[in-house]
């Protein structure tokens, strides 16, 4: 194992066109509108770990693992996979070998797994695509060695999506990203379509799959306390950039950026620890005309002229003038431990 | 005791299919005082939705309420002619659901839709209708109510839309408030801000709120008692803290220790073997049993009925009097152990 980052992530960038009509625009003499869905995103995932992007709906979350599996073209800035870069055209035949290696876990089980297709089909798909098995019986091996590592029966392999519960489903999904041998595995909220008792059962897989296989994970997810469970790095997405990355302890030991101090004070407090919380102020703009300047200045206690005219840089892995001058005031801690 | 503002007793609902009778709901009983906050979770398929439904009495067939009776304020209102329940609906009992695009219609300005509710339920004229929704919006937080109130609901934010839903439910004075996942389609950052606004707003009125939700954080925040239900029965009902800290049922013991939690202490989650049976296969006897680590020959065979245990009602064997040592055996026992073989337990 080397010491380089599986995946190094530079400058991304997203911008989708929202604009009306052509018609239309000439009619009503309206420039085209752009929305920047990520921006300037920079972060790298070093092998065996799993690295969490959280953030409200809005924040360009998914499009930043739609693009870093290649599902999507960025606008500018480049993703690098062990060395091969995925957005570069001249890479072509090395970056065909490297997709191998690289599968993604859905939201929803229920949309992701054709109703029609036998789950040993589902399974077997990336195999036969990549032609890793040499017959028939082969491929069948393998789909019941997948089948059995999710903890599902491989005579399962004849049945077909519906006559499985959604915690099932998800498992056969699990078992479809990681039949090719795939070593980095992006999972767009991967239980956020489940029940808590089911959420667990997944939850606790992915990390047994990541012991034994030596996985890397790009999570994303809303949820701080999944996050919480499972990541041992953490972006913090707001309106496409990100805000702070920094080791998960820390994140929730000592939060530094003033958004993701105010993302853990609105979680639930399943402790009920009555530790004192600051009340959240406002919403997510609209991302089509985002504020000036740092994009949370007007929902930011901390804001002042210089926030709302310009943009912060990333200063060890925050994004904050406040922090930067020295003007955020101690990371207090944001839950006492135990509670 | 003061008479609770609603009171469910041995509640059933089934729905008939071709492949026979399903039991939504199998004797749900609980009640809810006046300026409580009664938190119902349970995973889904539990049952939640379907005791909103039939308070509201919202059961479409082929689901009919087919036992026990529901009391709203003494009265009963299970079995009003439909005329009857129109009337208590929005002016007795508010409601809330969780997606607020679907409560609001998207063709008339949402000061229109509170005064028209006023109207309907209060004895008031439109222009005191109207100075009411607007110190309505003002209440739920709407900036600059005045000139909001002839806004149509697509000009609102997600959050600035349940808010308007809120005081939707609240503008005709109810007893009763039903919010069926009020902030499960909303983010984080939002949900805060409507889980206190709708705790603050009921404390002030005294109004009994049945609050249900599949996010216990959400529970633990706002309520003050919790139904845990499973597979359409009440498995545990107490107080909040208590259930959340020191539950007693075996199912809410694994449902508590699943839930990752900001504190993470935990390396692993607990995790409860199987999911919730479907309808048209309920273990017998208790319906847990099939996942329950502790469960013995009686579960099999009957169906335990709730019991009073240290201030909580559980509905599980091991918590009936005489059960003491076979209880301080279960709590020994860590609450993912997987269930006892049919073989050993049946009888």
């Amino acid at each position: 194992m080397t010491d380089a980052p599986l995946v190094q992530v530079t400058g991304l960038r997203r911008v989708f066109d929202v604009s009306k009509p052509w018609l239309d625009r000439v009619v009503a003499r309206e420039p085209r509108q752009t929305l920047k869905a990520v921006d300037g995103v920079s972060f790298e995932i070093r092998r065996g770990e799993t690295f969490a992007l959280v953030g409200e709906s809005g924040s360009g979350k998914s499009t930043v693992a739609r693009m870093v599996v290649g599902l999507l073209p960025p606008s500018a800035g480049e993703v690098v996979i062990d060395g091969v870069s995925m957005t570069d055209r001249k890479d072509a035949a090395r970056r065909a070998r490297l997709r191998r290696r690289i599968q993604m876990i859905f939201q929803d089980p229920y949309a992701s797994l054709d109703p029609r297709w036998r789950v040993g089909d589902i399974v077997a798909e990336p195999i036969r695509a990549f032609n890793l098995a040499r017959d028939r019986r082969e491929v069948e091996h393998r789909v019941g060695e997948g089948l059995k590592l999710v903890g599902l029966d491989p005579a399962d392999a004849r049945k077909f999506p519906h006559e499985f519960s959604g915690g099932q489903r998800q498992r056969i999904a699990i078992a479809r990203a990681l039949a090719a041998e795939s070593d980095f595995i992006v999972c767009d909220e991967p239980t956020s379509a489940l029940d808590v008792s089911v959420q667990a059962q997944i939850l606790n897989l992915m990390r047994d799959l990541q012991d034994r296989l030596g996985l890397t994970y790009l999570l994303i997810s809303h949820n701080l306390a999944v996050v919480r469970h499972m990541a041992t790095t953490i972006g913090v997405m707001y309106l496409g950039r990100l805000v702070e990355v920094s080791p998960a302890r820390d994140v929730f030991a000592a939060p530094r950026h003033p958004y993701t101090r105010m993302l853990l004070d609105a979680v639930p407090d399943l402790a009920m620890s009555g530790r004192p919380r600051t009340p959240v102020q406002g919403e997510i703009p609209n991302p089509i005309a985002p504020p000036s300047g740092c994009t949370f200045h007007p929902r930011c206690g901390l804001a002042d002229e210089r926030c709302r005219r310009e943009a912060p840089a990333t200063i060890e892995g925050v994004a904050c003038h406040a922090v930067a001058e020295g003007r955020a005031g101690a990371a207090r801690p944001a839950r006492a431990a135990g509670g | 005791m003061t008479q609770p503002v609603l009171s469910v007793r041995d509640l059933k609902v089934d729905f008939v299919t071709r492949r026979g009778t399903l039991k939504a709901l199998d004797g749900v009983s609980f009640d809810i005082a006046r300026g409580e906050v009664l938190g119902v979770v349970g995973e889904s398929g539990a049952g939640k939705s379907v005791t909103g439904a039939a308070v509201i009495g919202l059961i479409e067939p082929p689901g009919r309420i087919s036992g026990g009776e529901i009391l709203l304020g003494g009265q009963r209102i299970d079995d009003l002619p439909p005329a009857a329940m129109r009337r208590i609906r929005g002016r007795r009992i508010g409601m809330v659901f969780q997606d607020p695009l679907t409560s609001l219609n998207p063709l008339y300005r949402v000061g229109d839709q509170i005064v028209e509710t006023i109207l309907t339920h209060l004895p008031v004229g439109r222009a005191e209708a109207r100075r009411r929704a607007i110190d309505l919006l003002k209440e739920v937080g709407i900036p600059a109510a005045e000139r909001r109130i002839d806004g149509y609901p697509h000009e609102f934010s997600g959050g600035m839309r349940q808010r308007v839903v809120l005081a939707l439910a609240l503008c005709a004075e109810p007893e009763l408030v039903i919010a069926d996942e009020p902030t499960t389609a909303l983010d984080v950052s939002v949900q805060a801000q409507i889980i206190g606004l709708i705790k603050r707003l009921c404390a002030e009125r005294g109004t009994a709120v049945m609050l249900i939700t599949h996010d216990m954080g959400v529970i633990a925040e706002t309520a003050d008692r919790v139904a845990v239900m499973y597979a359409g029965r009440v498995a545990e009902i107490g107080p909040v803290r208590d259930v959340v800290k020191r539950p007693f049922h075996p199912y809410s013991r694994g449902l508590m220790g699943s839930i990752p939690t900001l504190e993470g202490t935990a390396d692993r989650l607990v995790q409860i073997p199987g999911s919730m049976p479907r309808l048209a296969a309920i273990p017998s006897g208790c319906a847990f049993h099939t996942r329950c680590p502790h469960a013995f020959a009686q579960c099999w065979l009957e169906r335990p009925e709730p019991m009073e245990h240290e201030g909580h009602r559980v509905a599980c064997f091991l918590y009936e009097p005489g059960m003491e040592s076979a209880r301080a055996r279960a709590d020994r026992i860590p609450a993912d152990s997987p269930p006892v073989p049919t073989e050993e337990a049946k009888p």
